[in-house]
């Protein structure tokens, strides 16, 4: 008798958390919707939902076109994929390193990408696509040193976190070196690099961003289960039939290589990596890995963020990264003080 | 091995009173502090520039090694410094809205707004940390303070992308240094500092039973709220002290009770001691090295202590079987 209640009251559990998941995710796709048609159809040059449909689907004016094609949409379709760069990429260091500080731009990673573009600028004088260049470099570089300095018999995740930090210590402050040296308007053209902004949105450059995310999120996708079952642990993980050194590091690679894209593209827009996973993981409770939420928070954070980056203040124009930190950081803080701690992430901190 | 320490930190110490753009003998700089001669150039650079700098890195250094020490006992997170908890990001943003709205320009000047920064952003941090269900439990202390820092960042930057003049004098307050501050400085906050330091010193039991865990310490009679108060209490009160006479230094806060936990194995009570001791011996060290490395300019101490501090995490947590805390 038990048996079966107790079965039953899984089943029950399971289907709850199931329909729970499928409301958030439906809410948080809405959302994203909601904040997309708002940010094409607002600007200096406003357009109505049915106008804005009639030129995506080819019927626009001239200026409309220009309005629209070249100008809002790209900045909105690079938003949203380099969110889910960022997103996704944080949720995997979090988990794989069993430290919700574990983010890739708390380690270096994304520092490291920084620096190298910041020096581009700086002292290189360079601009463009060669600074995203430097960027993808320097991020793939600095988490090769992190993981080579960190390998010994196996990757272990503390150890990896840890040497993360200091790499991200010398990272910062060979920037703060460069910044206080110079000129202090070319600091400040570094400083709006280094917070991220959508403003150059090239289709060209969304193309190779589009690409490569094409190419990883299926990769990770197969992966996945794999992640889930290290999450219980590396012994039980090992016992399921997991490779663990392998998955570790083909995960770490594939979440390195989404955050060099990322990055490279738009700049480290400041804290989508670090707040994304921890709040899809309290707005779905027990979900485990939450990927699919957490990069649809990603993109409501950064679209929302660039909406109001454009239009809240007035005549003033910020990069986008300016805004990311308030408008996520206060709802993580928020859903902090509501809801229960998360089981899993709090295991793992112990 | 705490007797050693202490040698350690005189012989920093008297480099630092020593070693400059202008090298002064060690019995110049006895001199120079016991009868001191006004005509005497050696002497003035001792007294003016040196003694200040050195008793700023000292206050600055003990105050960060205990508040490291504590942070990380009582969120039981290896990476906690003062940087964590929303600290320097509440103490920065005073200090962005102090020059922009309120034209501070001296570090001096700057004493009070990182005060008041350091001090509300950790209140903050503590108040959304702990309540909600479940008390503040390390965790929701780590993440409350990393997004507090998230939103304050976005603040400053905010400020200064559009803000040229306060970006040009808020840069070189950011790195963190040791100099440009007087000893009427380092008497303002100095009060302060000592207090928060005797907390500090008396917490080492508390942190104790806490790394055992919440049920565990409960069950041992401990109060596991009055210890998380009394620690939350003595952090404000050292990073705050700090972060007003150098500026946000990273790393020292996290780097010395790692060191320090070499020394003394894993009972906080010794812990504290080392760190300490070992704070400012880390930051003269660094502060004296910045200004060879670079003649007859200087380099920061906080740019200094990052990258010399660095090596010895990294090296560190590669050499030991690393555990989390």
């Amino acid at each position: 008798m038990t048996g079966v209640a107790t079965r039953t009251g899984v089943r029950d559990l399971r289907s709850r958390r199931g329909r729970r998941r499928g409301a958030v995710i439906g809410v948080l796709i809405a959302l994203v919707l909601a904040i997309a048609v708002a940010s094409l159809c607002v600007g200096a040059y406003p357009l109505g939902p049915a106008d804005v449909a009639r030129v995506l689907a080819g019927g626009g004016e001239g200026r409309e076109n220009f309005v629209v094609l070249t100008l809002r949409a790209p900045r909105l379709v690079l938003g949203m994929l380099t969110a889910v760069c960022f997103a996704v990429a944080g949720a995997i260091f979090q988990t794989l390193l069993r430290n919700p500080l574990a983010s890739p731009d708390v380690i270096g990673v994304s520092g490291g990408a920084s620096f190298a573009a910041v020096f581009a600028i700086l002292i290189l004088g360079l601009g463009g696509l060669a600074v995203s260049l430097f960027a993808f470099a320097g991020a793939l570089l600095v988490a090769a040193a992190i993981y080579l300095l960190s390998a010994r018999g196996g990757l272990n995740g503390f150890r990896f976190v840890l040497i993360g930090i200091g790499v991200a210590f010398m990272v910062n402050a060979s920037l703060n070196f460069m910044i206080t040296r110079a000129d202090v308007r070319e600091a400040r053209d570094a400083l709006v690099w280094l917070v991220g902004s959508l403003g150059s949105a090239r289709w060209s450059e969304i193309a190779l961003v589009a690409a490569s995310v094409v190419v990883l999120l299926p990769l990770i996708a197969v992966f996945a289960p794999q992640l889930r079952m290290l999450q219980l642990g590396d012994d039980t993980a090992a016992a399921l039939g997991v490779r663990v050194a392998r998955s570790r590091l083909v995960l770490l690679v594939l979440a390195v290589a989404l955050v060099a894209v990322g990055t490279a593209a738009v700049g480290p827009i400041a804290f989508v990596a670090f707040v994304s996973a921890p709040i899809a993981r309290r707005l779905v409770p027990g979900a485990g890995l939450a990927l699919i939420p957490s990069a649809l928070v990603g993109i409501v954070i950064v679209t929302l963020s660039d909406f109001a980056a454009q239009h809240l203040l007035g005549d003033v124009h910020v990069p986008v990264g300016v805004i990311t930190g308030v408008v996520g950081a206060p709802y993580l803080l928020w859903l902090l003080t509501t809801t229960t701690t998360n089981h899993t992430t709090n295991r793992s901190q112990s | 091995m705490l007797v050693v320490l202490v040698i350690v930190l005189g012989g920093v110490v008297l480099l630092s009173l020593a070693v400059g753009a202008r090298g002064i003998a060690p019995g110049a700089v006895l001199d120079a502090i016991l009868s001191p001669v006004l005509s005497n150039n050696d002497h003035m650079v001792v007294r003016d520039l040196r003694v200040p700098r050195t008793v700023i890195g000292l206050l600055a250094g003990a105050a960060l090694g205990l508040a490291g020490a504590i942070m990380q006992g009582v969120t039981r997170n290896p990476l906690a410094d003062p940087g964590l908890l929303g600290v320097n990001a509440g103490a920065s943003l005073a200090v962005v809205v102090g020059i922009s709205f309120f034209g501070a320009t001296q570090p001096g000047g700057f004493v009070w707004f990182a005060f008041a920064g350091a001090a509300a952003a950790t209140a903050v941090v503590y108040a959304i940390g702990s309540s909600g269900r479940g008390g503040a439990t390390p965790i929701k202390l780590a993440l409350s303070g990393a997004a507090l820092t998230a939103a304050l960042t976005s603040v400053i930057t905010l400020i200064l992308v559009t803000d040229l003049d306060t970006l040009n004098l808020y840069r070189f307050w950011a790195v963190g240094s040791l100099v440009g501050r007087d000893l009427g400085t380092a008497a303002v906050v100095l009060p302060f500092l000592l207090v928060g330091a005797v907390l500090a010193l008396l917490s080492g039991p508390g942190l104790n039973l806490l790394a055992l865990g919440d049920d565990l310490a409960r069950g041992l009679g401990q109060s596991v709220l009055r210890a998380r108060i009394a620690s939350a209490l003595a952090i404000v009160l050292l990073c705050g002290s700090a972060t007003a006479l150098a500026g946000p230094l990273v790393f020292v806060g996290l780097v010395v009770p790692h060191l320090a936990r070499r020394f003394s194995g894993s009972d906080y009570r010794w812990i504290l001691a080392y760190s300490l001791l070992l704070g400012p011996v880390l930051l003269i060290a660094a502060d004296v090295l910045g200004r060879l490395i670079a003649l007859p300019g200087e380099i920061e101490a906080g740019l200094v202590v990052a990258f010399l501090g660095a090596p010895v995490l990294i090296a560190f947590a590669r050499r030991s079987t690393v555990t989390s805390l």
